[in-house]
């Protein structure tokens, strides 16, 4: 892949530009938008949510490409990819879920409901949180990389039937959240806006992330190398 | 055809034998089934107006509960006197091992469950006797064999093996609960056509996705 040179440029790049894109971002989002005629305030938690929802719907996606590309040539350096994916996914899937919860709680009046949507995202969110599990309960690096690729591919594979399932099961239980609402409402050009921004600015920061995890990883890898070679010369 | 049925019927041979001369697994999966039931009768107070909305969540709980009993003892089994690493230097494909071990998991669940069925019949009252629910039934332990089997394959090699089995197992087989309890519900309740027509094909996509991808993924977990 890269030269170690050009990817500590790539990730310097990504961390300055995200970091100005999320100033611009907070100023759009707390200042320039337009506060909402019902919801007040706490509407503004909606450009952090949706973009940060879809970013870790995304790193998923990225997990399920990697863990296959891991298991067809076997290179490490798609299980370093996969591993730091998912765990970025992970910390996204958990923001997007307590954002959710603030947010829900104004709009359906309640914390939590049992909606397609939101239930995908919390199996998601355990089958990702297994994937890091079982990583850190295998028995060396090999097993490890393994094991979280076929959790990596069937847990993606699983996400699709979990969400028609829980589409029919709504249809036969229909929800009990009931208020002006329950159906998303169209938004003013100028959120819509701000929320492509915000997508734009979550992208950065989500590619950042996963930049400096996986370098990070690089060089857990290659610190757990020369310990071994240590201890054999040592011996 | 042949070559890869008759590894895998040598291995259904081979876990019915073990599990005939020791008989522990499938007297603890009872066992379990049944001690949970009268958990969940004093916890959810099952009269007879509300047993056709809780039979079909407490069937399913207990099957999937007995499911993974079933699932944990299925490689430890193999591990034991390295049994494992015989299976894999023999000359045998490794979707005969693992079709072998789904089907005969598989055979203990089904086995188990018929054993159950009346008892929960009688237990809570309810017709027992109907094609649909035995059709559920059939389908839903396949899908939980065949997600069970790959899994437990994984989690018996890993430390605190009876921790990341339930863990990998339960996310992923939540459609199967869902649609075995849709179906089971259906046809326990007044209108059985409703189940037929949505959760069965959805239980039969669950079981031929999963008969695809399980054995293949199963070469990357056992290749050592």
């Amino acid at each position: 892949m890269l030269g170690n040179g050009v990817r500590q440029n790539i990730t310097g790049y990504l961390v300055v530009l995200s970091g100005l894109f999320m100033l611009a971002d907070l100023y759009l989002i707390f200042v320039v938008a337009p506060t909402d005629a019902v919801l007040g305030h706490v509407q503004r938690v909606f450009y952090f949510h949706v973009p940060i929802a879809i970013m870790s719907f995304l790193a998923f996606f990225l997990v399920f490409l990697a863990s296959i590309a891991y298991v067809v040539r076997r290179d490490g350096k798609w299980d370093r990819l996969a591993h730091s994916c998912a765990e970025v996914g992970v910390v996204f899937v958990t923001v997007a879920l307590l954002t959710g919860i603030i947010w829900g709680r104004p709009l359906w009046n309640t914390w939590w409901t049992w909606e397609p949507r939101l239930t995908t995202t919390l199996i998601l969110w355990l089958i990702y949180v297994s994937y890091l599990m079982i990583r850190s309960h295998a028995s060396n690096q090999q097993q490890a990389a393994r094991y979280s690729a076929v959790v990596g591919i069937v847990g993606f594979v699983d996400v699709p039937i979990v969400y028609y399932s829980v589409v029919w099961w709504r249809s036969i239980h229909p929800s009990p959240v009931v208020g002006p609402f329950a159906q998303a409402n169209a938004l003013e050009p100028i959120m819509l806006w701000i929320l492509l921004f915000s997508m734009v600015t979550f992208l950065l920061l989500f590619a950042y992330l996963v930049a400096e995890r996986t370098a990070l990883r690089n060089s857990e890898d290659r610190l757990r190398g020369i310990r071994l070679v240590a201890r054999r010369a040592g011996r | 055809m042949m070559q890869l049925l008759r590894p895998v019927l040598i291995l259904v041979r081979k876990d019915i034998l073990l599990e005939w001369r020791s008989r522990d697994l499938v007297v603890s999966m009872l066992v379990f089934s049944l001690l949970i039931v009268v958990v969940f009768n004093f916890a959810l107070n099952v009269t007879p107006q509300r047993v056709t909305v809780l039979a079909p969540g407490i069937i399913w709980v207990t099957f999937a509960f007995a499911a993974t009993l079933a699932m944990n003892r299925s490689f430890v089994r193999e591990m034991e006197q390295g049994g494992l690493a015989g299976l894999l230097l023999s000359p045998v494909s490794r979707d005969a091992i693992f079709l072998g071990k789904a089907l005969s998991s598989f055979l203990f669940m089904l086995l188990v469950e018929a054993a159950l069925l009346p008892i929960f019949g009688a237990l809570l009252n309810f017709p027992v006797l109907s094609f649909t629910l035995v059709l559920t039934i059939v389908m839903a332990t396949l899908g939980f064999a065949l997600v069970g089997t790959l899994f437990s394959a994984i989690a018996v090699q890993t430390r605190s093996r009876e921790i990341m089995l339930p863990v990998l197992f339960f996310p992923v087989i939540l459609p199967v609960i869902i649609a075995a309890v849709e179906a089971s519900s259906a046809s326990i309740g007044s209108e059985p056509g409703v189940g037929l027509n949505r959760w069965l094909p959805l239980l039969a996509i669950f079981d031929a996705l999963f008969l695809v991808i399980c054995p293949w993924v199963f070469a990357v977990v056992v290749e050592e």
